[in-house]
């Protein structure tokens, strides 16, 4: 039973108040795609042991989605940030780097 | 005609603390962002709340539904005209203003222990609910949000299609010889 | 035999004794007492039998660790199976009864297990029930279901008549058992400034400490214990909570607290029990620890109990156990039992110790009360069946000479165990202490929180520090460091003093005699609830088992309701033992939440009855209800499937419904149908991106029949879109889609398309919604009066906004049934009026309401989809002939890409057609077509399957819709259905047109 922060209304927010919503930062595939790219968009998801980056709305709450960076076997949340953001702030990343050192990144 | 009723119209409960039904309520919800909010709350008559605030001032109060959401609430007849003339401040401005005061509905939670009550429904911290702060969360199974008008009041508003669960669920909490002694 | 003694119980109130009856025969206790001590008191050693041997059991601890008195609590619908009578506090009246006992708990046939106890060895399940297959139907799994389980189950008609509740609550520290160590530490974080919370599992504080004695900051251990408590409960910032167990720890500091409220006071209008919803910041557990048996052959005889619990009862309750009691331990715990027996003026036999010399103040002091003391010695054989008549002594090993003794109780002491279940349930690590013969937790492992901080730290024996002084100082500590973490001060006061206690080292023996032969050790019980002895878990190491959690498994050693508080231990030491390897090396089972079993009841709390669900209503629930609707399960709405009279049925019902609406006018409740407004300048683009047709042509005032689907491109939504001004639109989505499909566009427009100046707003309850439809539709809605809804005026696909019957109103005209139709939207709180008014209205022209089902099929009959029947989540609207709903002009739409992969595009996907079956009857609902052939499993190749089905009263006979593969292709070709009536018939049918109905469309358009 999490706890995450929402960005959006400053609410510490329990788990039963939101909803996930999968993996974040995944780039939009459509119209054009090759079926490999466009299968990824779809189905390719890292589930990683450990560093993830999270999609979750406050359901019960003020309905924003955001993000949220947290390690998946220690439940420790490195940040919850705008859901308007592409790809991992420069300051997460730096966050999650001094925390796990050993952590590879998002490539 | 007759009178616009809620789902639970005239609903009273008095167990350890006190529910009930406040009766329909003149909603408007305002979707907007910076400027076009100031000018909704200005045209509202009523500061523009912070974050999670309600203010009132003569009868209308405003709450911070969300960061691009404001929520009038007033008499149940003001709202068309209250919306009228919000819409009117916000002219050409990107919003999105509609009367929604059937969407939903309030009940009155009182009473020395009413936070009790509040305590058994809702995961939501009431001790850090402060006077004047609208919390939304969901109250056992149904969305909500609690606020306090006053002290050992408060002030619970549902969806009107659960407005009897709500009833229940909070008649139900206020049980006599279910206080829980904090 | 156990009995009641004079001068001791500080727990029982002599001068209220109260009834109880145990099979039926009357007993008294007093207040104060649990059922195990009232039941020792008045002379009953056996309470139940075993699980799988049915061997007579007599109570072996005092607290949540009894594995043996499991009673059934109660009758009727107050019966409750599996109560510990040690932890059941004794009232007046109390109703109990043995469990697993056939037919009574003297004879028990069930005891003919044990006579073939031989042939029922680890893993006989696995081994036995595996052939001949047949044999599992008929012999074996009548067999296991009539052994199998406890107590008896409540009758399944019965309800529960008590009230259950949950509480949420936010504290600082909490701090979980209310002994000594946590009232040490609750003072330390009270004193910190930390807001704090107490748990204590029963109904006194201190624990176990007032009945060792000891002094506390030079008082007496009881009158500390009451001092603290006193403080505690004067300062504001401390909650505390007797009868409230901490029954687990989650993430990020949640944890479960479980109050039972009123066991004890049974029928006094309370709750029954309550469950805490905890959130703290720092959880100090303060469990204690809990004593393990030993290993000996007959260990499991009513009359073998834990040393400790020999102590409580006499100290506690004034219960003795025994008349003439024997101790048997490798510490100096039995020590300890010994002495306090000695001073009530009980007889001890003596003392077998496992250790080699008697030294140290604890041996001294029996030496001095002239205990005999038997070191270096073993209990190696238990007489008597249901009681404990003697045993049988010999040297450790169990070599050289044994000596009988004659004794009625044996009181055992295998050493102490921390309770670090608590500690574990989040991921908190331990260590064995090789030394205390524990595992203790590994402070510098601990649970990590949401910060990655630890939020769960140990205090006193739960630390593993057993003696009081080094206990009190660690409780402190953890007091402390835990309000601090928390945000609150290091306190400065002092932690409370104790004497030093000079102990004895343990000597681990986990086999007792050490060197006992088979036929002992198939009598050396590890877990007594579920029958695994010693000789279980050596054979399953034979067998190759190496894990703990499978050979757990495979003897179900500490499986049982007490999840294995006393044997796990004992049961892994054994394990280790027999694979050749230290006890860290095998580790522990798993500790999983709850500590103890809590009622189902406590987690469902306020959710049952009507409060079971939200049911959503709508603003004309109450009308339907009053004249006798028959409701159907929407999502959590409730939608009217048909509006029977008296006398019919309801298929009757449906059917005059369809027929009153196609010749007359009938009337729908569809204010659950979702309507979210979209609005902006950006709304038309972002409309087309939703939508698979485009809606950004639409022209003001008009309505159009849209559809959604997902990025994979199934069809996921459906509903009528309306223009309401140039920069918004109203989307009408089915019932259940509302609230999906107003997250689905939140979703696109907050992670998305967040540049787009797009607003929605979900007035999907600001609006009571009435369909009229039928020939006299118009007529009806003239009647209303305050719109012209003449043919030009309202042409079909339109809109208007004005007033009807003097309320606002919004009117659409879009049909579902195939006939003239109308919408009426009016405000909610306006709902159940305009009911009426359309009812009253509609009178003259013979309007009645109809229900889903008879919308259903008026759908069908016009070959129009429903989300849901037509669809599954694979079905793309290219599969349902909806192609002219699909943009080709559009760059994207979502599930555009996705309806251009190969799969998409092939022809062999089964598509929509009509079905009419060759003599009228009406398809099974989801039968499958079959074809020629079978597939890999021998089943018949199927070619299709329906999707809808009814009877048509329009058309007197079954209609259907289905997916067929190559069907749009196969139009006259007859196909069959099967049934599933086992006889291997089946319905032919004809592919058709999915319009059954006016094709023309010229009903409609009047």
């Amino acid at each position: 039973m999490l706890i995450l922060t929402c960005p959006c209304c400053g609410i510490a927010a329990d788990e039963t108040e939101l909803e996930n919503g999968g993996e974040a930062h995944l780039k939009r595939a459509t119209v054009g795609s090759s079926d490999e790219a466009f299968e990824a968009y779809l189905f390719d998801r890292a589930n990683p042991k450990g560093v993830h980056f999270e999609r979750w709305r406050h359901a019960y709450g003020c309905g924003k989605w955001f993000l949220a960076a947290r390690d998946t076997v220690t439940l420790e949340v490195y940040a919850t940030y705008s859901g308007q953001t592409p790809e991992p702030p420069a300051d997460v990343v730096k966050a999650i780097k001094a925390k796990r050192p050993d952590w590879e990144g998002t490539a | 005609m007759s009178d616009p009723v809620t789902a639970t119209p005239d609903a009273r409960y008095e167990g350890f603390a006190t529910v009930t039904d406040t009766g329909p309520r003149g909603m408007i919800t305002i979707r907007g962002e910076g400027e076009t909010l100031v000018k909704a709350a200005k045209a509202a008559g009523v500061d523009l709340p912070d974050t999670r605030a309600v203010t009132a001032k003569g009868g209308v109060q405003l709450a911070w539904m969300s960061p691009d959401e404001l929520l009038v609430i007033c008499d149940y007849p003001e709202a068309p005209a209250i919306a009228a003339k919000v819409e009117k401040a916000l002219g050409k401005d990107h919003s999105l203003v509609a009367v929604v005061s059937d969407v939903r509905q309030v009940f009155r939670v009182e009473g020395a222990n009413a936070d009790e009550v509040l305590r058994k429904v809702t995961p939501a911290n009431i001790d850090a609910l402060a006077p004047g702060e609208m919390r939304r969360t969901r109250l056992a199974q149904a969305a909500g949000a609690i606020w306090m008008p006053e002290a050992d009041v408060y002030e619970v508003m549902c969806f009107r299609s659960v407005g009897r669960y709500m009833f229940d669920l909070l008649s139900g909490a206020a049980r006599p010889g279910s206080e829980l002694g904090l | 035999m156990s009995h009641r003694i004079d001068d001791a119980g500080r727990l029982i109130d002599r001068s209220k004794p109260l009834r109880f009856s145990f099979d039926g025969k009357p007993h008294t206790g007093y207040a104060g007492d649990t059922l195990a001590s009232a039941l020792l008191g008045a002379g009953v050693t056996m309470v139940g039998r075993s699980f799988k041997y049915h061997r007579p059991r007599g109570i072996v601890a005092s607290g949540v660790e009894e594995p043996n008195a499991l009673v059934n609590l109660g009758s009727g619908n107050k019966l409750e199976p599996n109560q510990r009578a040690t932890t059941t506090e004794l009232f007046d009246n109390l109703e109990a009864r043995s469990q697993n006992v056939w037919p009574s708990l003297a004879f028990d046939i069930g005891v003919v297990n044990q006579a073939i106890a031989r042939f029922l060895p680890a893993g006989f399940y696995y081994k036995t029930f595996m052939f001949p297959r047949a044999a599992w139907k008929h012999l074996f799994e009548p067999f296991i279901r009539q052994s199998a389980g406890l107590g008896k189950a409540p009758d399944a008609e019965g309800r529960d008549e008590d009230t259950y509740e949950h509480s949420y609550h936010h504290t600082d520290v909490l701090v979980i058992g209310g002994g000594v160590a946590g009232l040490t530490a609750a003072k330390a974080a009270a004193a910190g400034g930390a807001k704090v919370m107490v748990l204590e599992q029963e109904a006194h504080w201190g624990g176990r400490t007032p009945v060792e004695g000891g002094e506390i900051d030079g008082m007496a251990s009881e009158a500390w214990i009451a001092a603290a408590v006193e403080d505690l409960a004067g300062m504001d910032n401390v909650t505390l909570r007797t009868r409230t167990m901490g029954a687990g720890v989650y993430d990020h500091g949640y944890a479960l607290g479980y109050e039972r409220v009123s066991d004890h006071t049974p029928g006094d209008g309370r709750p029954r029990h309550r469950l805490w919803r905890i959130r703290a910041k720092q959880i100090v557990t303060a469990t204690g620890a809990l004593e393990r048996p030993l290993s000996f052959p007959g260990n499991d005889v009513p009359g073998v109990m834990l040393a400790s619990a020999v102590r409580d009862y006499a100290v506690n309750y004034g219960v003795a156990a025994g008349r003439r009691t024997l101790v048997v331990t490798n510490n100096d715990d039995g020590y300890l039992t010994a002495l306090v027996l000695k001073n009530l003026g009980l007889d001890v036999v003596g003392v077998v110790d496992a250790r080699a010399t008697a030294t140290g103040a604890n041996a001294e002091r029996a030496r001095k009360a002239g205990i005999k003391l038997m070191m270096g010695k073993a209990v190696a054989g238990v007489k008597g069946k249901r009681v404990v008549t003697g045993a049988i002594i010999t040297d450790l090993s169990g070599k050289g000479a044994s000596t009988d003794v004659e004794c009625d109780a044996i009181a055992m002491s295998g050493g102490w165990s921390p309770v670090v279940h608590l500690w574990s349930h989040c991921g908190g690590k331990l260590n064995w202490d090789d030394g205390e013969a524990m595992f203790r937790p590994d402070p510098d492992r601990p649970p990590s929180g949401a910060a990655g901080e630890a939020f769960v730290v140990t205090a006193g024996a739960a630390s593993g520090f057993l003696s009081l002084e080094k206990g009190l100082a660690d409780a402190h500590e953890a007091g402390r460091t835990a309000a601090k973490a928390a945000g609150g001060k290091l306190t400065r006061k002092a932690a409370p003093k104790a004497a030093e206690e000079e102990r004895q080292p343990i000597k681990p023996v986990w086999i007792m005699p050490t060197e006992a032969g088979v036929e002992k050790r198939m009598k050396m019980w590890l877990d007594y609830q579920n029958d695994v002895k010693v000789s279980d878990v050596q054979l399953a190491a034979r067998e190759g088992y190496q894990s703990v959690e499978h050979t757990k498994r495979y003897t179900t050693l500490g499986m049982a309701t007490d999840q294995g508080k006393l044997s796990n231990i004992n049961g892994l030491a054994v394990l280790s033992d027999a694979l050749g390897q230290p006890i860290p090396q095998t580790g522990t089972t798993t500790f999983r939440p709850p500590y103890t079993p809590i009622s189902m009841s406590a987690i469902t709390g306020e959710a049952r009855g009507e409060l079971f669900q939200p049911l959503r209503r709508t603003p004309m629930h109450h009308i339907h209800e009053e004249c006798g609707v028959n409701w159907e399960p929407v999502g959590h709405w409730r939608r009217g499937y048909a509006y029977p009279r008296a006398g019919e049925t309801v298929h009757e019902a449906v059917n005059r419904e369809i027929l009153n609406t196609r010749e007359n006018v009938g009337m729908l409740d569809a204010s659950t149908l979702g309507k979210i407004i979209v609005k902006g300048p950006d709304a038309g683009k972002f409309m087309n991106m939703l939508y698979t047709n485009v809606m950004s042509t639409l022209g003001v005032g008009k309505c159009r029949y849209g559809l959604m689907c997902s990025e994979n491109g199934f069809l996921s939504d459906d509903g009528v879109v309306v223009r309401l001004a140039e920069d918004s639109w109203l989307c009408h989505t089915t019932t259940g889609g509302a609230d999906r499909i107003h997250s689905h566009m939140e979703d696109w427009l907050q992670c998305e398309w967040w540049d787009w100046k797009v607003y929605t707003a979900n007035v999907t309850e600001q609006w009571a919604q009435i369909g009229v439809a039928g020939p006299k539709a118009r007529a009806v809605i003239e009647a209303l009066g305050g719109m012209d809804v003449s043919k030009d005026a309202m042409p079909f696909m339109t809109y208007q906004e004005g007033e009807l019957a003097g309320m606002p109103a919004r009117l659409f005209r879009i049909s579902f049934t195939g006939e003239l139709s109308y919408e009426i939207a009016v405000p909610a709180h306006r709902g159940a009026e305009m009911w009426e008014a359309v009812a009253k209205a509609g009178e003259p022209h013979g309007i009645q309401p109809y229900g889903t089902e008879a919308m259903h099929i008026m759908r069908a009959e016009k070959g129009f989809i429903m989300i849901g029947d037509e669809t599954d989540g694979t079905v793309i609207p290219q599969d349902l002939g909806l192609d002219w709903a699909i943009s080709k002009k559009k760059e994207d739409f979502l599930g555009k890409r996705a309806q251009e992969r190969s799969f998409m595009a092939s022809p062999d996907r089964w598509k929509l057609v009509g079905l009419r079956t060759l003599d009228g009857a009406v398809i099974p609902d989801g039968a499958y077509a079959v074809g020629d052939g079978t597939n890999a499993n021998g089943q018949r190749n199927v070619i299709g399957r329906v999707t809808s089905t009814y009877y048509s009263p329009t058309l007197r006979k079954g209609i259907a819709m289905g997916l067929v593969h190559n069907g749009p292709d196969r139009m006259g070709e007859v196909i069959d259905f099967a049934t599933l009536d086992g006889t291997g018939t089946v319905i032919k049918a004809e592919i058709c047109d999915t319009c059954f109905y006016d094709k023309e469309g010229a009903k409609a358009d009047v």
